[in-house]
């Protein structure tokens, strides 16, 4: 409790001197209140009732007014104040509805002076005239405040709110006859002081219950309402014309606001619930809160400024029993915590950052892009004197990628394109991977293939090292993808190998090729224990040989080819290491993969051939399909992070189940919510649905329940419709008939923007085959695209 | 079933009509289930509730949308079709807290709700939301009893017991415990969703059972197969000789009743007046009222509901819960033990309450606020034959009578004012209802206010529902406050 510095200021013209310092209360206060010379302060609550003189290190208990043998519920205080003309009176507001003057005049020890009890409910405050001695005003739950004059044994008016509870009531500083009136059901009602029997002016200020208000001290007509909205408002009443000309939104319901003292433009506020700090705020800078106490370990119920003209001395007592004093120059400030900084994303790749400026002066070397524009800084302020906030100067930068680099083209083509369900996996795999070949993808439709023969069902081609001509009939499906290796391709492979010719048909063009190979290995794994050994033997033959071929086909392409001992290795980590996938694609800089890349014609079918000749062994050695889970998974999180999450998810659905299990959810969903982003952006609405629906991420289908709600008017009387079902309550009628059948539509309704009819939407599609003209008959030329 | 149900009632045909015509359907070997009882409330005569198709405009298209939204009318929805504005409020609550993104998933909503209607015994409740919780997917091996249900939901049994019957009892222990539980732990939305569930079911099987809810007819209870004229007998043997005997006892009091009651409103009135009147005059010293206070809380220990009779169906509801043993105490008395009064000024709905909730679970602190607020200030200015009349003063003694009882204190209300305003039955009828709901006789509902509309009971039975749901939610919020400070 000790953290607080022992501050003594030095103040400027006063003679208030003193630390940031507590004291402990006996119990919970609900109210307090200082003497015009800020030397003590008077604390209040159910259960306490207590002077303190507030010394330079420590608050000293004066007296207790508690006093008694029966401590009624007069005691049980639910406001306190005490007299800014005259040092001796106090009044409080009681939970049963009294209100009492106190005395400290008097010489008895109970210095209750007068006792009101015309209220019928709580009374939620009491306030003293600023200028007249011995007028009183009082708010309650009843509805009513009520004047009194401390004269005379009872009230000499009561103004009746014509509503709910009176939560606050203050005069007006300035204005002799003026006071604000806060009701529990948002309004401010503002009162003239000669007219009981109706308000001057009345409004709105919050959504639910206008906790406190308060008058500006020096401009007259300032009015602050806080409210159970969380809101602070400033109001300006001095022209006819009630307007709002500040509003600050707090994290909590505001329980009472203090202007500060001296500070045009400050106000302390404090919170009902949840929060127990308290606030400074600047109101021109509603955003953040220009100092903050965070003393108090329960809400505070009070704050009260310790002298009227002294911006420096906070006093505040809370629930946590205890009293504080608070040192503006102890405050938290929540600016110096904050980021000034900003980053955002444009749709076409643009960034906009913005920062204080002298992060940007030291940065000589950045390196500026041709279309980058720096903006200058924005709202450089005067400086103003009376506002503390330290001045940053910012910049915002914003930078534009270079055109056409960074087209997205095959992103949005390829959410329109892909399959993710409906069909077998490797008919899936067969589509995405013809689709990102189209669009030049190579390394995607690689993965797709690869996927597809890992993935494809093992167990049709799992005897195909016991028999040759099952292994023959079962390879054949596995081989679809090579569809598309050119025909010419596959007749000159089969003339360099020649072993299985005979047994193929002309007709059979397609399925050559992998007849061929599965063959080959058949054949040179028979008997062999290390079937893989072997394999690569296999392979690298298949390799030169197919390279002879591609010199053939485009002998230009020379020079892609010259590395076959690396294209080798890699394909030998395909097989023997389980995280080759991985290195694969590492390798971008390797001249297989950019070769790829590159190359259309030529790479493809080889890629296929070597992939093809692997897959044999896979299954020669009996492995499981999950067994490549993990590299599968590695693969995942290589496309993610290279930020191609539209690879990622689009793998994660189609392979469903067999993939889902390895990675976890949190990965999963972040994958999703990016992707659908993503989609979202490029407006591929139908695609980011589909994707939502087809996620297994009980986070990510939520999504499509959320919102769902499709607000209608009624197209009779145009007003919103508002109970459910087809008929509007005000005009009885149905609302959205079709104009062609005359029935109500429940499902896609579509309608004419320039007439506003409309109907099924297959009707109207029907209709105006035959039609120009809108089927209600209104004359309108409707189009229909 | 239920929708043919629901819609032959929305066409204005009673399901009594539809039965005369089963014969030709009982041919072709459909059974027909045949309603157990006659109308909604077994307390109302059905004729005296409000027929459907003579609704007026506004209670109709509430009506439509309970139906939309509910897939179903209920018995609970046509009790309050007398009062609309508040039905208004109460559908719109209950479809938020149940139907609308929230925290909890929608089977743990229906569990819950079963839960806490369990705890009263409400089979009525349980059944309406086993068939809710099997429909929006609830597995239905947690129906087997609550050892069956999730780790998770086991945890509240606990809060629901105390929330049912001494909600004074929770502490932020309690609430400690469920925000910790280390895998089941709750959060805090969540757990603010669960209060406000538990609260809300804990009232309305205090409604249900105030007003005689019979069962619907799709549920468990609420039907037969039997053929019409087995059935009716079957009825008067169900409902055992209980009734037998209220209905003599009535018919003696019936002699009495038409001198004896006119006087009762008529008192009741002139009391009203007289207490506006001499406010002013009648100046009670402090330590009296708080005296009042006290007597008034000790005197609702006499008024304990006469334990006639134990619950035809605990035990299949009780499954549900723990500890059946557990029941309403009495609110200790000043001294007897350190549960201190709650003074309402403290911790008000509308200042802290309100705030928490909607910090927690938004909108829902909106809502309950209306709910609150309409049934408090609901008024036809009507008292039973009389017209003009205000009576803001009977509904305020009913509110603080009811919060009297969990020992929630307003300073600035005089409980004298309870003992002149509220007689003995009246007094012994909300106890029974507010603190153990399964007790409620017809007779006990008859006895009370002979002379006053139904809607007026039922208006009566709103403000005991929403009171003790404040009453509750305020104890359960304190904790949670407490513990978040």
């Amino acid at each position: 409790m000790e953290k607080m510095a022992r501050v003594t200021t030095a103040l400027s013209g006063t003679t208030i001197t003193g630390r940031t310092m507590f004291y402990h209360l006996d119990a919970p206060a609900n109210a307090i209140s200082v003497c015009r010379d800020a030397a003590q302060v008077v604390v209040a609550g159910r259960n306490i009732f207590k002077i303190y003189s507030i010394e330079e290190e420590q608050f000293v208990e004066k007296a207790n007014l508690r006093v008694g043998r029966k401590l009624s519920l007069n005691f049980s205080c639910a406001d306190v104040v005490w007299h800014q003309m005259d040092d001796n009176l106090l009044a409080t507001a009681a939970t049963n509805g009294a209100v009492v003057t106190w005395n400290l005049g008097k010489q008895s020890r109970n210095k209750q002076d007068q006792l009101f009890t015309e209220h019928k409910r709580t009374v939620n405050k009491v306030c003293f005239h600023p200028n007249e001695v011995h007028m009183l005003l009082s708010g309650s739950q009843d509805g009513y405040m009520k004047c009194f004059d401390l004269r005379k044994r009872e009230s000499v008016s009561t103004f009746s709110g014509q509503s709910e509870s009176v939560r606050d009531v203050q005069f007006s500083v300035r204005d002799y006859f003026t006071f604000a009136a806060s009701f529990e059901n948002g309004n401010v009602q503002l009162w003239d002081m000669r007219r009981p029997d109706r308000y001057d002016r009345m409004f709105t200020a919050h959504n639910g219950p206008v906790f406190c208000c308060d008058w500006h001290p020096d401009d007259k007509g300032w009015l602050a309402t806080g409210g159970r909205d969380k809101m602070v408002k400033v109001w300006d009443v001095s022209t006819t014309k009630t307007k709002e000309i500040y509003c600050v939104q707090t994290i909590a319901s505001v329980a009472r606001v203090k202007w500060r003292p001296e500070m045009k433009y400050h106000l302390a506020t404090c919170s009902m619930m949840v929060d127990h700090n308290i606030y400074v705020w600047d109101i021109r800078r509603p955003y953040i809160p220009f100092g903050m106490f965070e003393e108090h370990k329960d809400v505070t119920t009070g704050i009260v400024w310790r002298h009227i003209h002294d911006p420096y001395y906070l006093l505040s007592g809370s629930k946590d029993s205890t009293l504080y004093q608070h040192m503006f120059n102890d405050a938290s400030r929540p600016v110096d915590r904050a980021n000034p900084e900003g980053l955002c994303y444009g749709l076409f790749g643009d960034l906009a950052f913005a920062g204080k400026d002298s992060m940007f002066g030291s940065d000589s070397n950045r390196k500026t892009y041709g279309g980058e524009r720096r903006y200058p800084i924005f709202f450089f302020k005067k400086p103003d004197l009376s506002e503390q906030f330290a001045n940053v100067s910012s910049a915002l930068n914003v930078f534009e990628t270079e055109l056409g680099s960074n087209s997205m083209d095959w992103f949005v083509n390829m959410a329109q394109q892909y399959i993710l369900t409906g069909r077998s996996l490797a008919d899936l795999c067969d589509h995405n991977a013809k689709i990102a070949k189209e669009l030049y993808r190579y390394q995607v439709a690689q993965t797709w293939t690869m996927l597809r023969i890992v993935y494809s069902n093992p167990g049709a081609i799992s005897s195909v090292n016991l028999n040759q001509s099952i292994g023959k009939s079962g390879g054949l499906p596995l081989m679809n993808s090579l569809k598309e290796l050119s025909v010419a391709l596959g007749n000159e492979t089969r003339l360099e190998r020649g072993k299985a010719e005979n047994r193929q048909e002309i007709n059979h063009l397609d399925s050559s090729n992998p007849l061929i190979t599965a063959n080959e290995e058949n054949e040179e794994t028979e008997g062999s224990d290390v079937p893989a050994d072997y394999l690569f033997g296999d392979v690298e033959g298949d390799e030169d040989d197919l390279y002879m071929v591609d010199h053939e086909n485009a002998p230009a392409e020379e020079h892609e080819y010259i590395l076959p001992q690396e294209a080798f290795q890699l394909r030998h980590e395909i097989i023997d290491n389980p995280s080759a996938p991985d290195h694969l694609q590492d390798k971008v800089e390797s001249p297989h993969v950019s070769g790829n890349e590159a190359e259309t014609v030529c790479l493809t079918p080889i890629e296929s051939f070597s992939l093809m000749s692997i897959s044999q062994p896979l299954y020669d050695a009996y492995l499981p399909a999950d067994y490549f889970n993990s590299l599968v998974k590695d693969m995942l999180h290589y496309y993610a992070e290279q930020g191609d999450v539209q690879m990622a998810v689009s793998v994660l659905i189609v392979l469903g189940d067999r993939i889902r299990k390895e990675i976890d959810e949190q990965t999963q969903e972040h994958w999703y919510t990016s992707y659908i982003d993503l989609l979202q952006r490029f407006k591929l609405w139908n695609v980011s649905n589909e994707v939502i629906k087809l996620s297994t991420c009980s986070s990510i289908n939520c999504f499509n329940q959320a919102s769902t709600t499709l607000h209608i008017n009624c197209s009779n009387c145009k007003r919103p419709m508002s109970s459910k079902g087809w008929i509007c309550d005000r005009c009885r009628q149905c609302a959205s008939m079709c104009a062609v059948c005359h029935q109500v539509v429940k499902g896609l309704f579509v309608w004419c923007q320039g007439c506003s009819h409309g109907g099924h939407l297959e009707h109207i599609m029907n209709w105006l085959k035959t039609s120009s003209h809108c089927p209600a008959g209104c004359g309108h030329l409707c189009e229909y695209t | 079933m239920r929708l043919a149900d629901a819609r032959t009632k929305k066409t204005g045909r009673s399901a009594r009509e539809r039965l005369l015509c089963s014969n030709c359907v009982k041919e072709m070997g459909v059974r027909i289930p045949r309603p157990l009882r006659q109308g909604p409330s077994e307390f109302i005569p059905e004729k005296e509730i409000l027929q459907l198709g003579r609704e007026d405009a506004e209670t109709r298209v509430l009506f439509i949308e309970a139906f939309a939204t509910l897939g179903r009318l209920d018995n609970i929805t046509l009790l309050m079709g007398f009062h609309p504005r508040y039905l208004d409020s109460f559908l719109k609550t209950q479809h938020y807290l149940m139907q609308v993104d929230g925290p909890l998933p929608y089977d743990y909503r229906h569990y819950i709700a079963i839960m806490a209607a369990a705890r009263h015994q409400c089979s009525y409740l349980v059944n309406l939301h086993v068939n809710d919780f099997l429909q929006v997917g609830g597995d239905p091996k947690w129906l087997a009893g609550l050892d069956s249900a999730p780790r998770k939901l086991q945890t509240l049994s606990e809060v629901n017991k105390i929330l049912a019957h001494r909600p004074w009892l929770i502490t932020k222990d309690h609430i400690e415990k469920l925000l910790k539980a280390e895998a089941h732990g709750w959060s805090l939305a969540e757990l603010v969703h669960v209060v406000v569930l538990l609260t809300h079911y804990h009232s309305l099987a205090s409604f249900t059972y105030g007003c005689g809810i019979n069962p619907e007819i799709h549920c468990d209870g609420g039907h037969t197969f039997r053929l019409p004229s087995v059935g009716s007998c079957y009825v008067c043997d169900f409902t055992n000789g209980n009734n037998a005997v209220d209905d003599l006892l009535n018919g003696q009091e019936g002699n009495e009743q038409g001198t004896e009651t006119v006087c009762e409103v008529e008192a009741l009135m002139k009391k009203m007046k007289q207490l506006q009147e001499c406010r002013d005059e009648e100046e009670a010293s402090q330590e009296e009222m708080a005296t009042r206070f006290e007597r008034e809380k000790a005197e609702s220990l006499y008024v304990a509901p006469t334990e006639d009779e134990e619950s035809v169906d605990t035990r299949e509801v009780s499954r549900h819960f723990e500890d059946p043993s557990y029941g309403y105490k009495e609110f200790p008395r000043q001294g007897e033990q350190n549960v201190p009064t709650f003074r309402a000024q403290d911790y008000t709905w509308e200042d802290h309450g309100y705030s928490l909730v909607n910090r927690l679970y938004p909108d829902v602190g909106q809502l309950l606020d209306e709910k609150f607020q309409i049934v408090y200030n609901l008024t036809y200015n009507t008292i039973a034959m009389h017209k003009d009349v205000d009576t803001s003063m009977l509904r305020r003694a009913i509110w603080n009578y009811i919060h009297c009882m969990f020992g929630i204190r307003y300073d600035d209300y005089d409980y004298g004012e309870i003992n002149q305003l509220l007689d003995r039955n009246f007094k012994a009828y909300i106890k029974t209802v507010v603190c153990s709901p399964v007790m409620t006789t017809k007779r006990m509902y008859d006895s009370f206010w002979r002379q006053f509309k139904h809607s007026e009971k039922i208006h009566v039975n709103l403000l005991l529902m929403e009171a003790r749901m404040q009453a509750e939610l305020l104890y359960a919020l304190t904790a949670i406050t407490r513990y978040l400070t």
